[in-house]
């Protein structure tokens, strides 16, 4: 056995506080050491060549780096030695920068521990034995959970690359909270006339299988195989025989429906279509409202059908399919201007949220696109918008910025005044966050070109006077405290994460923050990708996001899926679960304990009864390896014997 | 099981400017069959003055009075004056919660004080121990002239954190004993108001314009009386009415009564035994207005019989045209 040991510099990283010489040192009196040196970057191109040739000239069979975390570069060093004709399962990682250097700053103790964790790698990679990845067909459909415009772009990319798409939208239509935008920024173009043909495409797309008002149930499989159970939400109208007329829209008696599309600035029956554009067009009953339900009588909508669509005995519906791989595009939701009650929210009627005005300013919105205020119908000469409503708030839970608030606040400004232009419109702000490409110049239009006043401050108190809400805040860049009467006031409510984030996240085994919102795999490097090979992400469902950006994202997530499936096979992961059947006594407790449905029951040609584990499903965690009563079960790479080496080097050291 | 007892922290400005207060509150205990106590020898609570200045002096003078009342076997302690209220649950909040500044305080007392006296408002006690419905029965007379516009003060139920009752923002607990004493209650908006505390002395100019808004905002809501629970709103919107309109060039002519007084009124005391006399703003009208509970209720019928008879006229009116 012949070892060779590199221990990186990091630049300074790690040489700043550790004596990375006399560790080198100290390696080589190790014995099976064949070669131990230090390195300024290990990972560099001429670092990794250096491997490579002390591996012949040494004739080195086994390989230690002493650098990172191998979260960072393991894969990097394994390709290195697998080049040099070594199997890549010889090869182990010593973390001597996030676990030494960077955390302590006594450079004695560093140098003793890192000689510490370098023998143990040392005496594991001793242990190591070569393995094998076998490999498994893939297949090569895609699931999208989440219709909005993240979620579409990426159906409508993966299905130009000719792939099977199948996209699961919770709600009744597909489209999101873009449909629900009167125009967007920074161009103020109109949102559904540039959504609506998107949406009409995924719709006609032979290669989308679209599920509208349809949930995920449940996951199981891995990357290249995922088997998904989703449930389709009664709808109670027949959608095969639905034509969209909307005739029993019109008849329908019970009209105080909530009307979740427009965020309850109007009520809506209670069959519905939640509104023209969508798709499908097809209605669906609230059994919360109809009367059907509610009070066992009415049938006025199936009276009224021409196609005898209406069902009042429909049941939810599961369905199966299998896929290769799942983008998770599930978007956001906004904070509830109740947890608001400083600023009146759900007291006072005209106390609104941006996303609600955005219906009253939309021209298929509840008032026809006429600015109306709700308490009494009549059009508003001052608007109040706070930015900031919630968030940037640490008392309300939300230290994060929302990200597009300030922008469409100042659209919101911009079209307040094009509706009605003898109005006032003013912004209290904390900070104007415009950074995205004609963003700024956009905010500088609503207060220049559009006399939106913006008020540096916060707002402390709003409150009814007649018939007009005052709105009372610090004017900071004045060093005052003002009072501005206003008609309405819109909150720029903060942008939270689904209320159902964790529950998906735990069925897909990706992580996701203290938020709610999906992690990626690198802030920086790996933006749409999860830690879950298989699973990437796209839109506000990682953090808040604006349409650009989503978009973008959707397009990201595509092309991942799209490289990824540009193979045939995949390799699986050997380092899994092992079972040894001459130890198994049969008594099936991993099969029980297994978070991945990998262990099967097998029964061997004596009839005896043996675990078996299912190598491409095994995430190999090395749960059963500490629930096996007999030491059977092993999980490769990290089996018994090779960790009590660790522990043993450890201990002698 | 035995009743409950109360140790009743009275509070300076209850001996002084608001004895009206104190005087109306027993009144209302008794009425409702509250058992309460004085503590001896009672001191400052600790409240402005020591506070600014020094907060571990400031709880020391809120715990000396904790720690009598912890040696006489009681629990929760009743004040009617937020502000010594807020002194109390103060200094049980950081004694609680920080065992160094509970050590640092200890050292300034005589008899340590180990933090088994809670605070409650006499408020709270009257809305969530006695309860609604206790008071409803025990009204006689109603006030049915009266638009209440229930004004908290803004420290009853803030900070929310130390507070712990009623809602911080938009607080219904008068409002409610208000209503349960058959009156009606005006939808005001500045219950949380500052009034302008205690700088009546230094800024008194400052404080006329804060206490006019608040009696604007009332009489703006449709009120003609101002129900309080704060000896120093009290006296900022009562006592300084004819300073504010002085100062301010406005006309107010309100009366601010405490909610004991009007609960007082609602069950048939007189006015010279809830301290009545005491208010600068005369409420004399409320008391010589109110009639009994039998009496309204016969007009209520009254009314009511009146309105269904109309009803019954106009169904019968619509229903012939609808079935021909």
């Amino acid at each position: 056995m012949r070892v060779g040991v590199f221990i990186c510099h990091c630049g300074n990283n790690i040489a700043g506080t550790v004596d990375v010489k006399a560790v080198a040192e100290e390696i080589r009196k190790i014995p099976g050491v064949a070669h131990a040196t230090t390195y300024m970057y290990t990972c560099s191109e001429p670092g990794q060549d250096e491997i490579k040739e002390a591996i012949k000239k040494y004739n080195l069979n086994r390989i230690v780096v002493a650098a990172c975390s191998p979260r960072m570069h393991e894969l990097t060093f394994r390709r290195t030695i697998e080049k040099a004709g070594l199997n890549k399962y010889y090869f182990e990682m010593a973390n001597i920068r996030e676990h030494i250097s960077w955390v302590g700053e006594n450079k004695e103790a560093n140098t003793k521990k890192a000689i510490d964790v370098i023998t143990m790698a040392v005496a594991k990679v001793m242990q190591d034995k070569p393995l094998f990845s076998s490999s498994f067909k893939i297949n090569k459909r895609v699931l999208v959970i989440g219709g909005g415009v993240a979620g579409m772009q990426a159906a409508l990319d993966c299905g130009d690359g000719g792939l099977e798409v199948v996209l699961v939208e919770k709600s009744p239509s597909v489209g999101g909270m873009m449909s629900r935008l009167d125009k967007t920024f920074p161009t103020i173009d109109c949102s559904i006339c540039i959504l609506g043909p998107k949406m009409v495409d995924v719709a006609q797309h032979e290669k989308i299988k679209l599920y509208a008002y349809s949930e995920i149930e449940d996951i199981k499989g891995y990357v290249g195989n995922y088997q998904i159970k989703i449930r389709k939400k009664a709808t109670y109208v027949d959608w095969t025989k639905c034509t969209g007329c909307g005739a029993c829209m019109e008849k329908c008696p019970s009209r105080n429906a909530y009307d979740y599309f427009n965020f309850g600035v109007a009520p809506t029956r209670a069959i519905n279509i939640p509104f023209p554009q969508a798709i499908p067009k097809k209605a669906k009953i609230d059994p919360n409202y109809c009367r059907q339900f509610t009070k066992g009588k009415c049938g006025v909508c199936a009276k009224i059908c021409p196609t005898k669509a209406i069902n009042y005995e429909m049941q939810d519906e599961i369905v199966t399919e299998d896929v290769g791989a799942i983008i998770v595009a599930s978007g956001y939701s906004l904070l509830d201007i109740e947890r608001l009650p400083e600023y009146g929210g759900g007291r006072f009627p005209d106390v609104i949220s941006g996303i609600q005005y955005e219906r009253l300013l939309n021209a298929s919105g509840p008032t026809a696109g006429h600015i109306l205020r709700p308490s009494d119908n009549t059009e508003p000469k001052t608007v109040v918008f706070v930015a900031c409503a919630g968030s940037r708030d640490k008392s309300i839970g939300v230290p994060y910025c929302s990200n597009f608030c300030c922008m469409y606040i100042a659209k919101q400004a911009i079209l307040t005044k094009d509706h009605i232009p003898d109005s006032q419109s003013y912004v209290f702000y904390m900070d104007i966050r415009s950074p995205g490409k004609g963003y700024d110049e956009f905010t500088r239009r609503a207060q220049e070109d559009y006399g939106v006043k913006y008020i540096r401050g916060r707002v402390s108190r709003i409150y009814p006077k007649g018939k007009k809400m005052v709105v009372r805040g610090a004017d900071t860049l004045l060093g005052t405290q003002v009072e501005v009467e206003a008609d309405l006031v819109v909150l720029g409510t903060a942008v939270l994460s689904n209320p159902d984030a964790a529950r998906l996240a735990e069925k897909l085994h990706i992580s996701y923050d203290t938020f709610g919102f999906y992690v990626e795999s690198h802030p920086k490097l790996r933006p749409v990708e999860t830690n879950t090979s298989g699973v990437f992400l796209a839109g506000a469902c990682q953090g808040p996001k604006d349409i650009p950006a989503s978009v973008g994202q959707g397009s990201a997530a595509a092309s991942k899926v799209l490289a990824l499936f540009s193979k045939d096979m995949l390799e699986s992961d050997p380092a899994v679960a092992k079972v040894n059947i001459n130890k198994c006594v049969g008594c099936l407790k991993c099969v029980r304990t297994c978070p991945f449905q990998a262990i099967k029951e097998n029964q061997l040609r004596d009839g005896r009864i043996v675990a078996d584990v299912i190598e491409t499903v095994c995430a190999g965690c090395g749960v059963c390896t500490s629930t096996c009563p007999c030491g059977a079960i092993q999980l490769q790479h990290f089996t018994d014997n090779q960790i009590l080496a660790e522990v043993n080097a450890l201990c002698q050291g | 099981m035995a009743k409950k007892r109360y140790a009743y922290f009275q509070g300076c400005s209850l001996e002084g400017t608001a004895v009206e207060y104190d005087k109306s509150m027993r009144v209302v205990f008794d009425a409702l069959g509250v058992d309460y106590v004085e503590p001896e020898d009672w001191s400052c609570c600790g409240s402005t003055p020591a506070h600014t200045v020094d907060h571990v002096f400031a709880a020391a003078l809120a715990a000396r009075n904790l720690s009598i009342i912890e040696n006489m076997g009681l629990d929760v302690v009743t004040t009617n004056c937020p502000s010594c209220l807020m002194a109390f649950k103060k200094a049980q909040y950081s004694m609680e919660n920080d065992g160094t500044f509970k050590e640092k305080v200890n050292e300034l007392l005589d008899e340590k004080y180990n933090c088994g006296v809670y605070a409650k408002s006499s408020l709270q006690v009257l809305y969530e121990d006695v309860g609604l419905e206790a008071i409803k029965n025990r009204v006689t007379h109603i006030i049915h002239d009266m638009k209440a516009a229930p004004y908290y003060g803004c420290i009853m139920n803030r900070p929310p954190k130390i507070a712990q009752f009623d809602d911080p923002e938009n607080p219904t607990s008068m409002d409610r004993i208000i209503s349960a004493l058959g009156i009606e209650v005006c939808d005001f908006a500045f219950k949380l108001e500052c009034c302008g505390a205690a700088f009546g002395v230094p800024k008194r100019k400052m404080v006329n314009e804060l206490s006019k808004k608040v009696i604007a905002m009332a009489v703006d809501a449709g009120a003609n009386c101002i129900i309080v629970a704060c000896p120093l709103c009290q006296q900022n919107l009562d006592l300084r009415q004819e300073q504010i309109n002085q100062t301010t060039g406005s006309n107010f002519n309100i009366p601010v009564i405490y909610f004991t007084q009007l609960m007082g009124l609602a069950f048939g005391y007189t006015p010279k035994e809830l301290g009545l006399d005491k208010l600068i703003v005369s409420a004399d009208h409320f008391a010589r207005s109110r009639i009994t509970k039998q009496e309204y209720l016969e007009r209520e019928k009254a009314k009511e019989q009146e309105k269904k008879a109309k009803k019954e006229v106009k169904k019968q009116e619509t229903g012939e045209e609808e079935n021909p």
